[in-house]
């Protein structure tokens, strides 16, 4: 049968790929906000794997919030880019220092 | 059985598209792998027996977030070839990163054990004569209505930010303005003369 450990395998993968796509695509802040996603789907399949094993629904409940606050960051994050885009030129964060306003 | 291949075929392709998000040439390839990738965190919870989650990730990711991100990739004109330059610079710190947190995680997986984890103290115990959505309205819309309204002023806040920030007065462009409209008086617009025979009007 397949057990909550499984789930915890593939849920710690994903996780530690999202944090690798974080670390070796520094400059690209759209690969960067993709490995969020990751990371964040990363933890709804860990809530979604021990509220199916311990047969409680508050983990779904919880993974719905999760899932709210990953589209609102998304759209925030995305928005911010295109004005950083439109002032700049360029997405290069490497050297986003200079962004005072 | 038959879960067990659906099981390691969707955890397999989940690990690859997510491997494929982060090392495509292409972010337009990226966005493509990450929606293989929630497609099948989707499958991976449907095995689960969370229904409604794995639809909501297909609606919600897929349909919303993957298609924005797809959307501001092919808008914005950008150079993906300079923004590569430091890949192999960052790799071994990342992979070093991501070594040390890959093996944490699998000693902590290893060595928890579910101790005394009470059945009885649930929160929301599943009832198996009802099905998965029903069960997570009747939760969401009575214990958790104020984190549910919580997370719809969430969205909202987002909504407006993304606008706010990303909306773009444009100067030297005649557009309609409503309150002069409005404040525009019959007495102010108009006049009455009466011009003598032959004199003309001025206009």
């Amino acid at each position: 049968m397949i057990s909550v450990g499984h789930y915890l395998a593939v849920s710690a993968v994903l996780f530690t790929l999202g944090v690798l796509g974080i670390f070796i695509n520094r400059k690209n802040i759209i690969v960067i906000l993709m490995s969020i996603e990751l990371i964040l789907l990363a933890v709804n399949i860990n809530l979604v794997a021990f509220s199916a094993a311990l047969g409680d629904l508050v983990g779904q409940v919880f993974a719905m919030f999760v899932l709210t606050v990953a589209a609102g960051e998304a759209a925030i994050g995305l928005a911010i880019l295109v004005i950083y885009f439109r002032g700049r030129g360029t997405i290069a964060v490497d050297d986003a220092n200079r962004m005072k306003g | 059985m038959i879960q067990y291949i659906a099981f390691w075929l969707f955890a397999f392709m989940v690990i690859a598209s997510a491997t494929m998000v982060i090392l495509a040439r292409n972010p337009v390839h990226s966005v493509m792998w990450l929606i293989l990738a929630f497609f099948n965190a989707a499958g991976l919870m449907l095995l689960a027996g969370a229904e409604f989650i794995a639809m909501l990730l297909v609606i919600v990711y897929v349909g919303a977030v993957a298609v924005l991100f797809l959307f501001v990739v092919m808008m914005l004109d950008i150079d993906f070839a300079e923004l590569r330059a430091g890949f192999v610079r960052y790799l071994p710190l990342g992979a070093l990163v991501a070594i040390i947190l890959a093996a944490e995680l699998i000693f902590a997986v290893g060595a928890w054990s579910a101790g005394g984890v009470d059945l009885a103290a649930r929160a929301a115990p599943v009832v198996s004569d009802k099905s998965n959505i029903q069960q997570i309205g009747e939760l969401l819309y009575t214990r958790y209505i104020f984190l549910f309204e919580a997370a719809g002023i969430v969205l909202l806040v987002a909504m407006i930010g993304a606008i706010v920030l990303t909306h773009r007065q444009r100067g030297g462009v005649r557009t309609q303005n409503i309150s002069h409209q409005n404040q525009r008086r019959p007495q102010d617009a108009t006049r009455l003369v009466d011009p003598g025979v032959g004199q003309g009007m001025e206009l």
